[in-house]
């Protein structure tokens, strides 16, 4: 019976298909912009996540200077961080994985004919640790390196393509600034951040090297901290707060005069922040299937009225008011879950070229595809009910006289 | 031959509108036909007979009054009820044949029985069957855009009759077709009277049609005018 009315359903949709189309297109629109909207929403939520975790999982990072709060203005004299701090992290801190002071300047490398101008960081073999960083080629720096200051450095990708085409620049020697340094490793390609900057425009030194020969100041920007994955970030941050105050006798009374950043956190606030665009985006475009739905309870009460006959004759010769009712709410249902699906086929499309153009992840999600199918299924029932329940209602005496 | 009539009016008014708007179509009907009549229903326009024709068919209900149809008060029945009684025991022929339009003869005849609930092949042989009873084989597969007026009257009266109805209702089945084809239409009836026993109450304002039926009863002014029996009709 049920699959009778929806043949019956299909049959009538099929006769006025120009009609049936454009009461879809309502539907489709509808359906094809919230499914659009909730996959590139969520292919951009991953991709703001991968890129923070490009960073390094679990990464904390320690600067000199207090939190920037909001309406704070610029900052008189900035303790800068050193060799204690470092020294006292290392020493005390537990729970984590990787502990690695980095400084970092902009500085013109040169080999041969070519020159680059790169991002020279002065660090330690637990940077790579800590930024989850492996060596494509070579080795890291050696214990003696550091210490020493030996002026050597591991390279990264888009270094390599600028003097060495794809080739092997291991044993090299570049010049950084005023400084020949012979190249010992190659650093694994990392891609642009989602900030657009390339992180593979980068040379690493032993930060001793870094202080006295590029810097010329024994000053520490930077410390990476790396979270074993058996402690949260929240934890050791508040450990890191704990032995810097320490070490820097900062007393009870007074501000912090360094920062702690947890980039997980800031992860998952980005996240957020993108998925309830997401959601908001998502609900503008349901405002859109809203009208689709008034424009299918008006087709309807257009079918119904001209197959007043249809109904007469069908009431007549023994229909319940109910068999009515289920054929034209069946009709309604098919038309608007026909929209859906179409809907669906074309938001999925959308969702996938602009997943191409802007570089994210395609991130269809069944959950919200069944939502679809649902939803559109609903609106067929919610707004075909009025018009089939006026045709079931019919008197088969003013009916079957209707022309 | 059976005890209690088939149809029973009893004082039976219908009236439609309120206070001087108020239309009375029939006023106080007493009337009882019996199973196996072929009965033709007569009268000018507004003499109250088409009214009279719902009620007969449970499509109407009387506004006072009762009509008994197989013993039970139809006029006091909700119209689902109704419907169920019209689906089970009565066969509709109408002036315009209202059949669906763009859908095969087969399909209009199995349309009655799709309410009842049965399975699609069973439909089928039921549909195949009474259109062969009308004649109207190698025809079942037409839509009605393709089949003449008589074959659209043929294909109404298959649909009238695969549900196996104890009555036909007939609507002025032969007011659209010519006279060669009213006598055809007409010969079928009988012989569906005669045959199968099919109780048959007919309107029709044509007497040469209305001399097929053994009783012949006139309505005016919401009154019956006149009943009369053909002596040769037992």
């Amino acid at each position: 019976m049920i699959w009778e009315t929806v043949r019956l359903a299909l049959r009538s949709v099929r006769r006025n298909a120009l009609r049936s189309f454009l009461t879809l297109l309502g539907i489709v629109i509808g359906v094809a912009a919230v499914i659009a909207m909730l996959t590139i929403g969520s292919g951009t939520t991953e991709k703001v996540k991968a890129d923070i975790s490009q960073l390094g999982s679990n990464l904390l990072i320690v600067r000199a200077g207090r939190p920037a709060a909001p309406g704070s203005g610029p900052q008189q004299t900035i303790r800068q961080l050193g060799e204690k701090e470092v020294a006292a992290l290392t020493a005390h801190l537990e729970g984590v994985r990787a502990v690695s002071p980095a400084s970092q300047k902009q500085v013109r490398v040169v080999f041969g004919t070519e020159s680059l101008t790169s991002s020279i960081t002065g660090t330690d073999n637990a940077y790579l640790d800590a930024r989850d960083w492996k060596l494509a080629s070579g080795r890291p720096f050696s214990e003696s390196e550091v210490r020493g200051g030996i002026n050597v450095c591991l390279i990264g990708e888009t270094v390599r393509q600028q003097f060495f085409g794809s080739g092997d620049p291991d044993g090299a020697a570049v010049r950084i600034g005023r400084v020949s340094c012979k190249v010992v490793g190659l650093l694994e390609a990392k891609g642009y951040s989602g900030f657009g900057q390339d992180q593979d425009n980068v040379v690493l030194m032993p930060l001793s090297a870094f202080q006295r020969r590029i810097a010329g100041s024994r000053d520490i920007e930077t410390i990476y901290v790396a979270a074993d994955d058996a402690t949260p970030t929240q934890v050791v941050q508040t450990r890191i707060e704990d032995i810097m105050r320490d070490t820097r006798r900062v007393t009870a009374d007074r501000e912090d005069d360094f920062s702690v950043r947890d980039m997980t956190q800031i992860a998952d606030a980005m996240a957020s922040a993108t998925a309830t665009m997401t959601g908001m985006l998502g609900a503008v475009a349901g405002v859109s299937l809203l009208v689709g739905g008034i424009g299918i309870m008006n087709i309807m009460l257009v079918s119904v009225t001209e197959r007043t006959r249809e109904i007469g004759i069908r009431l007549a010769i023994g229909a319940h008011e109910k068999h009515i009712l289920i054929q034209f709410l069946v009709e309604a249902t098919v038309l608007s879950l026909l929209g859906g699906l179409i809907g669906i086929a074309i938001g999925l499309a959308l969702a996938g070229a602009a997943s191409l153009a802007l570089s994210i992840p395609f991130a269809p999600s069944l959950a919200v595809v069944l939502l679809a199918v649902g939803f559109s299924a609903l609106i067929g029932m919610v707004f075909g009910f009025f018009p089939a329940l006026r045709g079931a209602r019919l008197d088969p005496i003013e009916a079957l006289r209707h022309e | 031959m059976s005890l209690a009539p088939l149809i029973a009016f009893d004082k039976v008014w219908k009236t439609y509108g309120h206070g001087e708007a108020e239309v009375r179509a029939l006023a106080g009907i007493d009337l009882a036909i019996d199973e196996g009549e072929f009965v033709a229903i007569m009268g000018p326009s507004g003499s109250g007979k088409s009214t009279a024709m719902n009620i007969v068919g449970c499509l109407d209900t009387p506004t006072s009054g009762h009509y008994g149809f197989m013993g039970t008060d139809a006029g006091r029945l909700d119209r689902n009820r109704r419907a169920v009684l019209r689906n089970l025991y009565i066969g509709f022929v109408f002036q315009g044949y209202n059949l669906l339009p763009r859908t095969t003869a087969a399909e209009n005849v199995e349309l009655p029985l799709i309410y009842r609930g049965v399975a699609a092949h069973e439909r089928r042989t039921l549909a195949m069957k009474a259109l062969a009873e009308v004649g109207l084989e190698g025809r079942e597969h037409h839509t009605p855009a393709e089949l003449s007026g008589g074959q659209q009257q043929r294909v109404a009266i298959a649909r009238a009759i695969v549900t196996r109805p104890t009555l036909l209702v007939a609507d002025e089945p032969t007011g659209n077709l010519d006279t060669a084809r009213s006598h055809e239409i007409m010969q079928l009836l009988t012989s569906l009277n005669q045959d199968a026993g099919l109780t048959i109450v007919m309107v029709t304002h044509e007497a040469d049609i209305a001399a097929y039926a053994g009783r012949t009863i006139a309505f005016r002014d919401g009154h019956i005018a006149s009943d009369t029996k053909k002596l040769e009709a037992a």
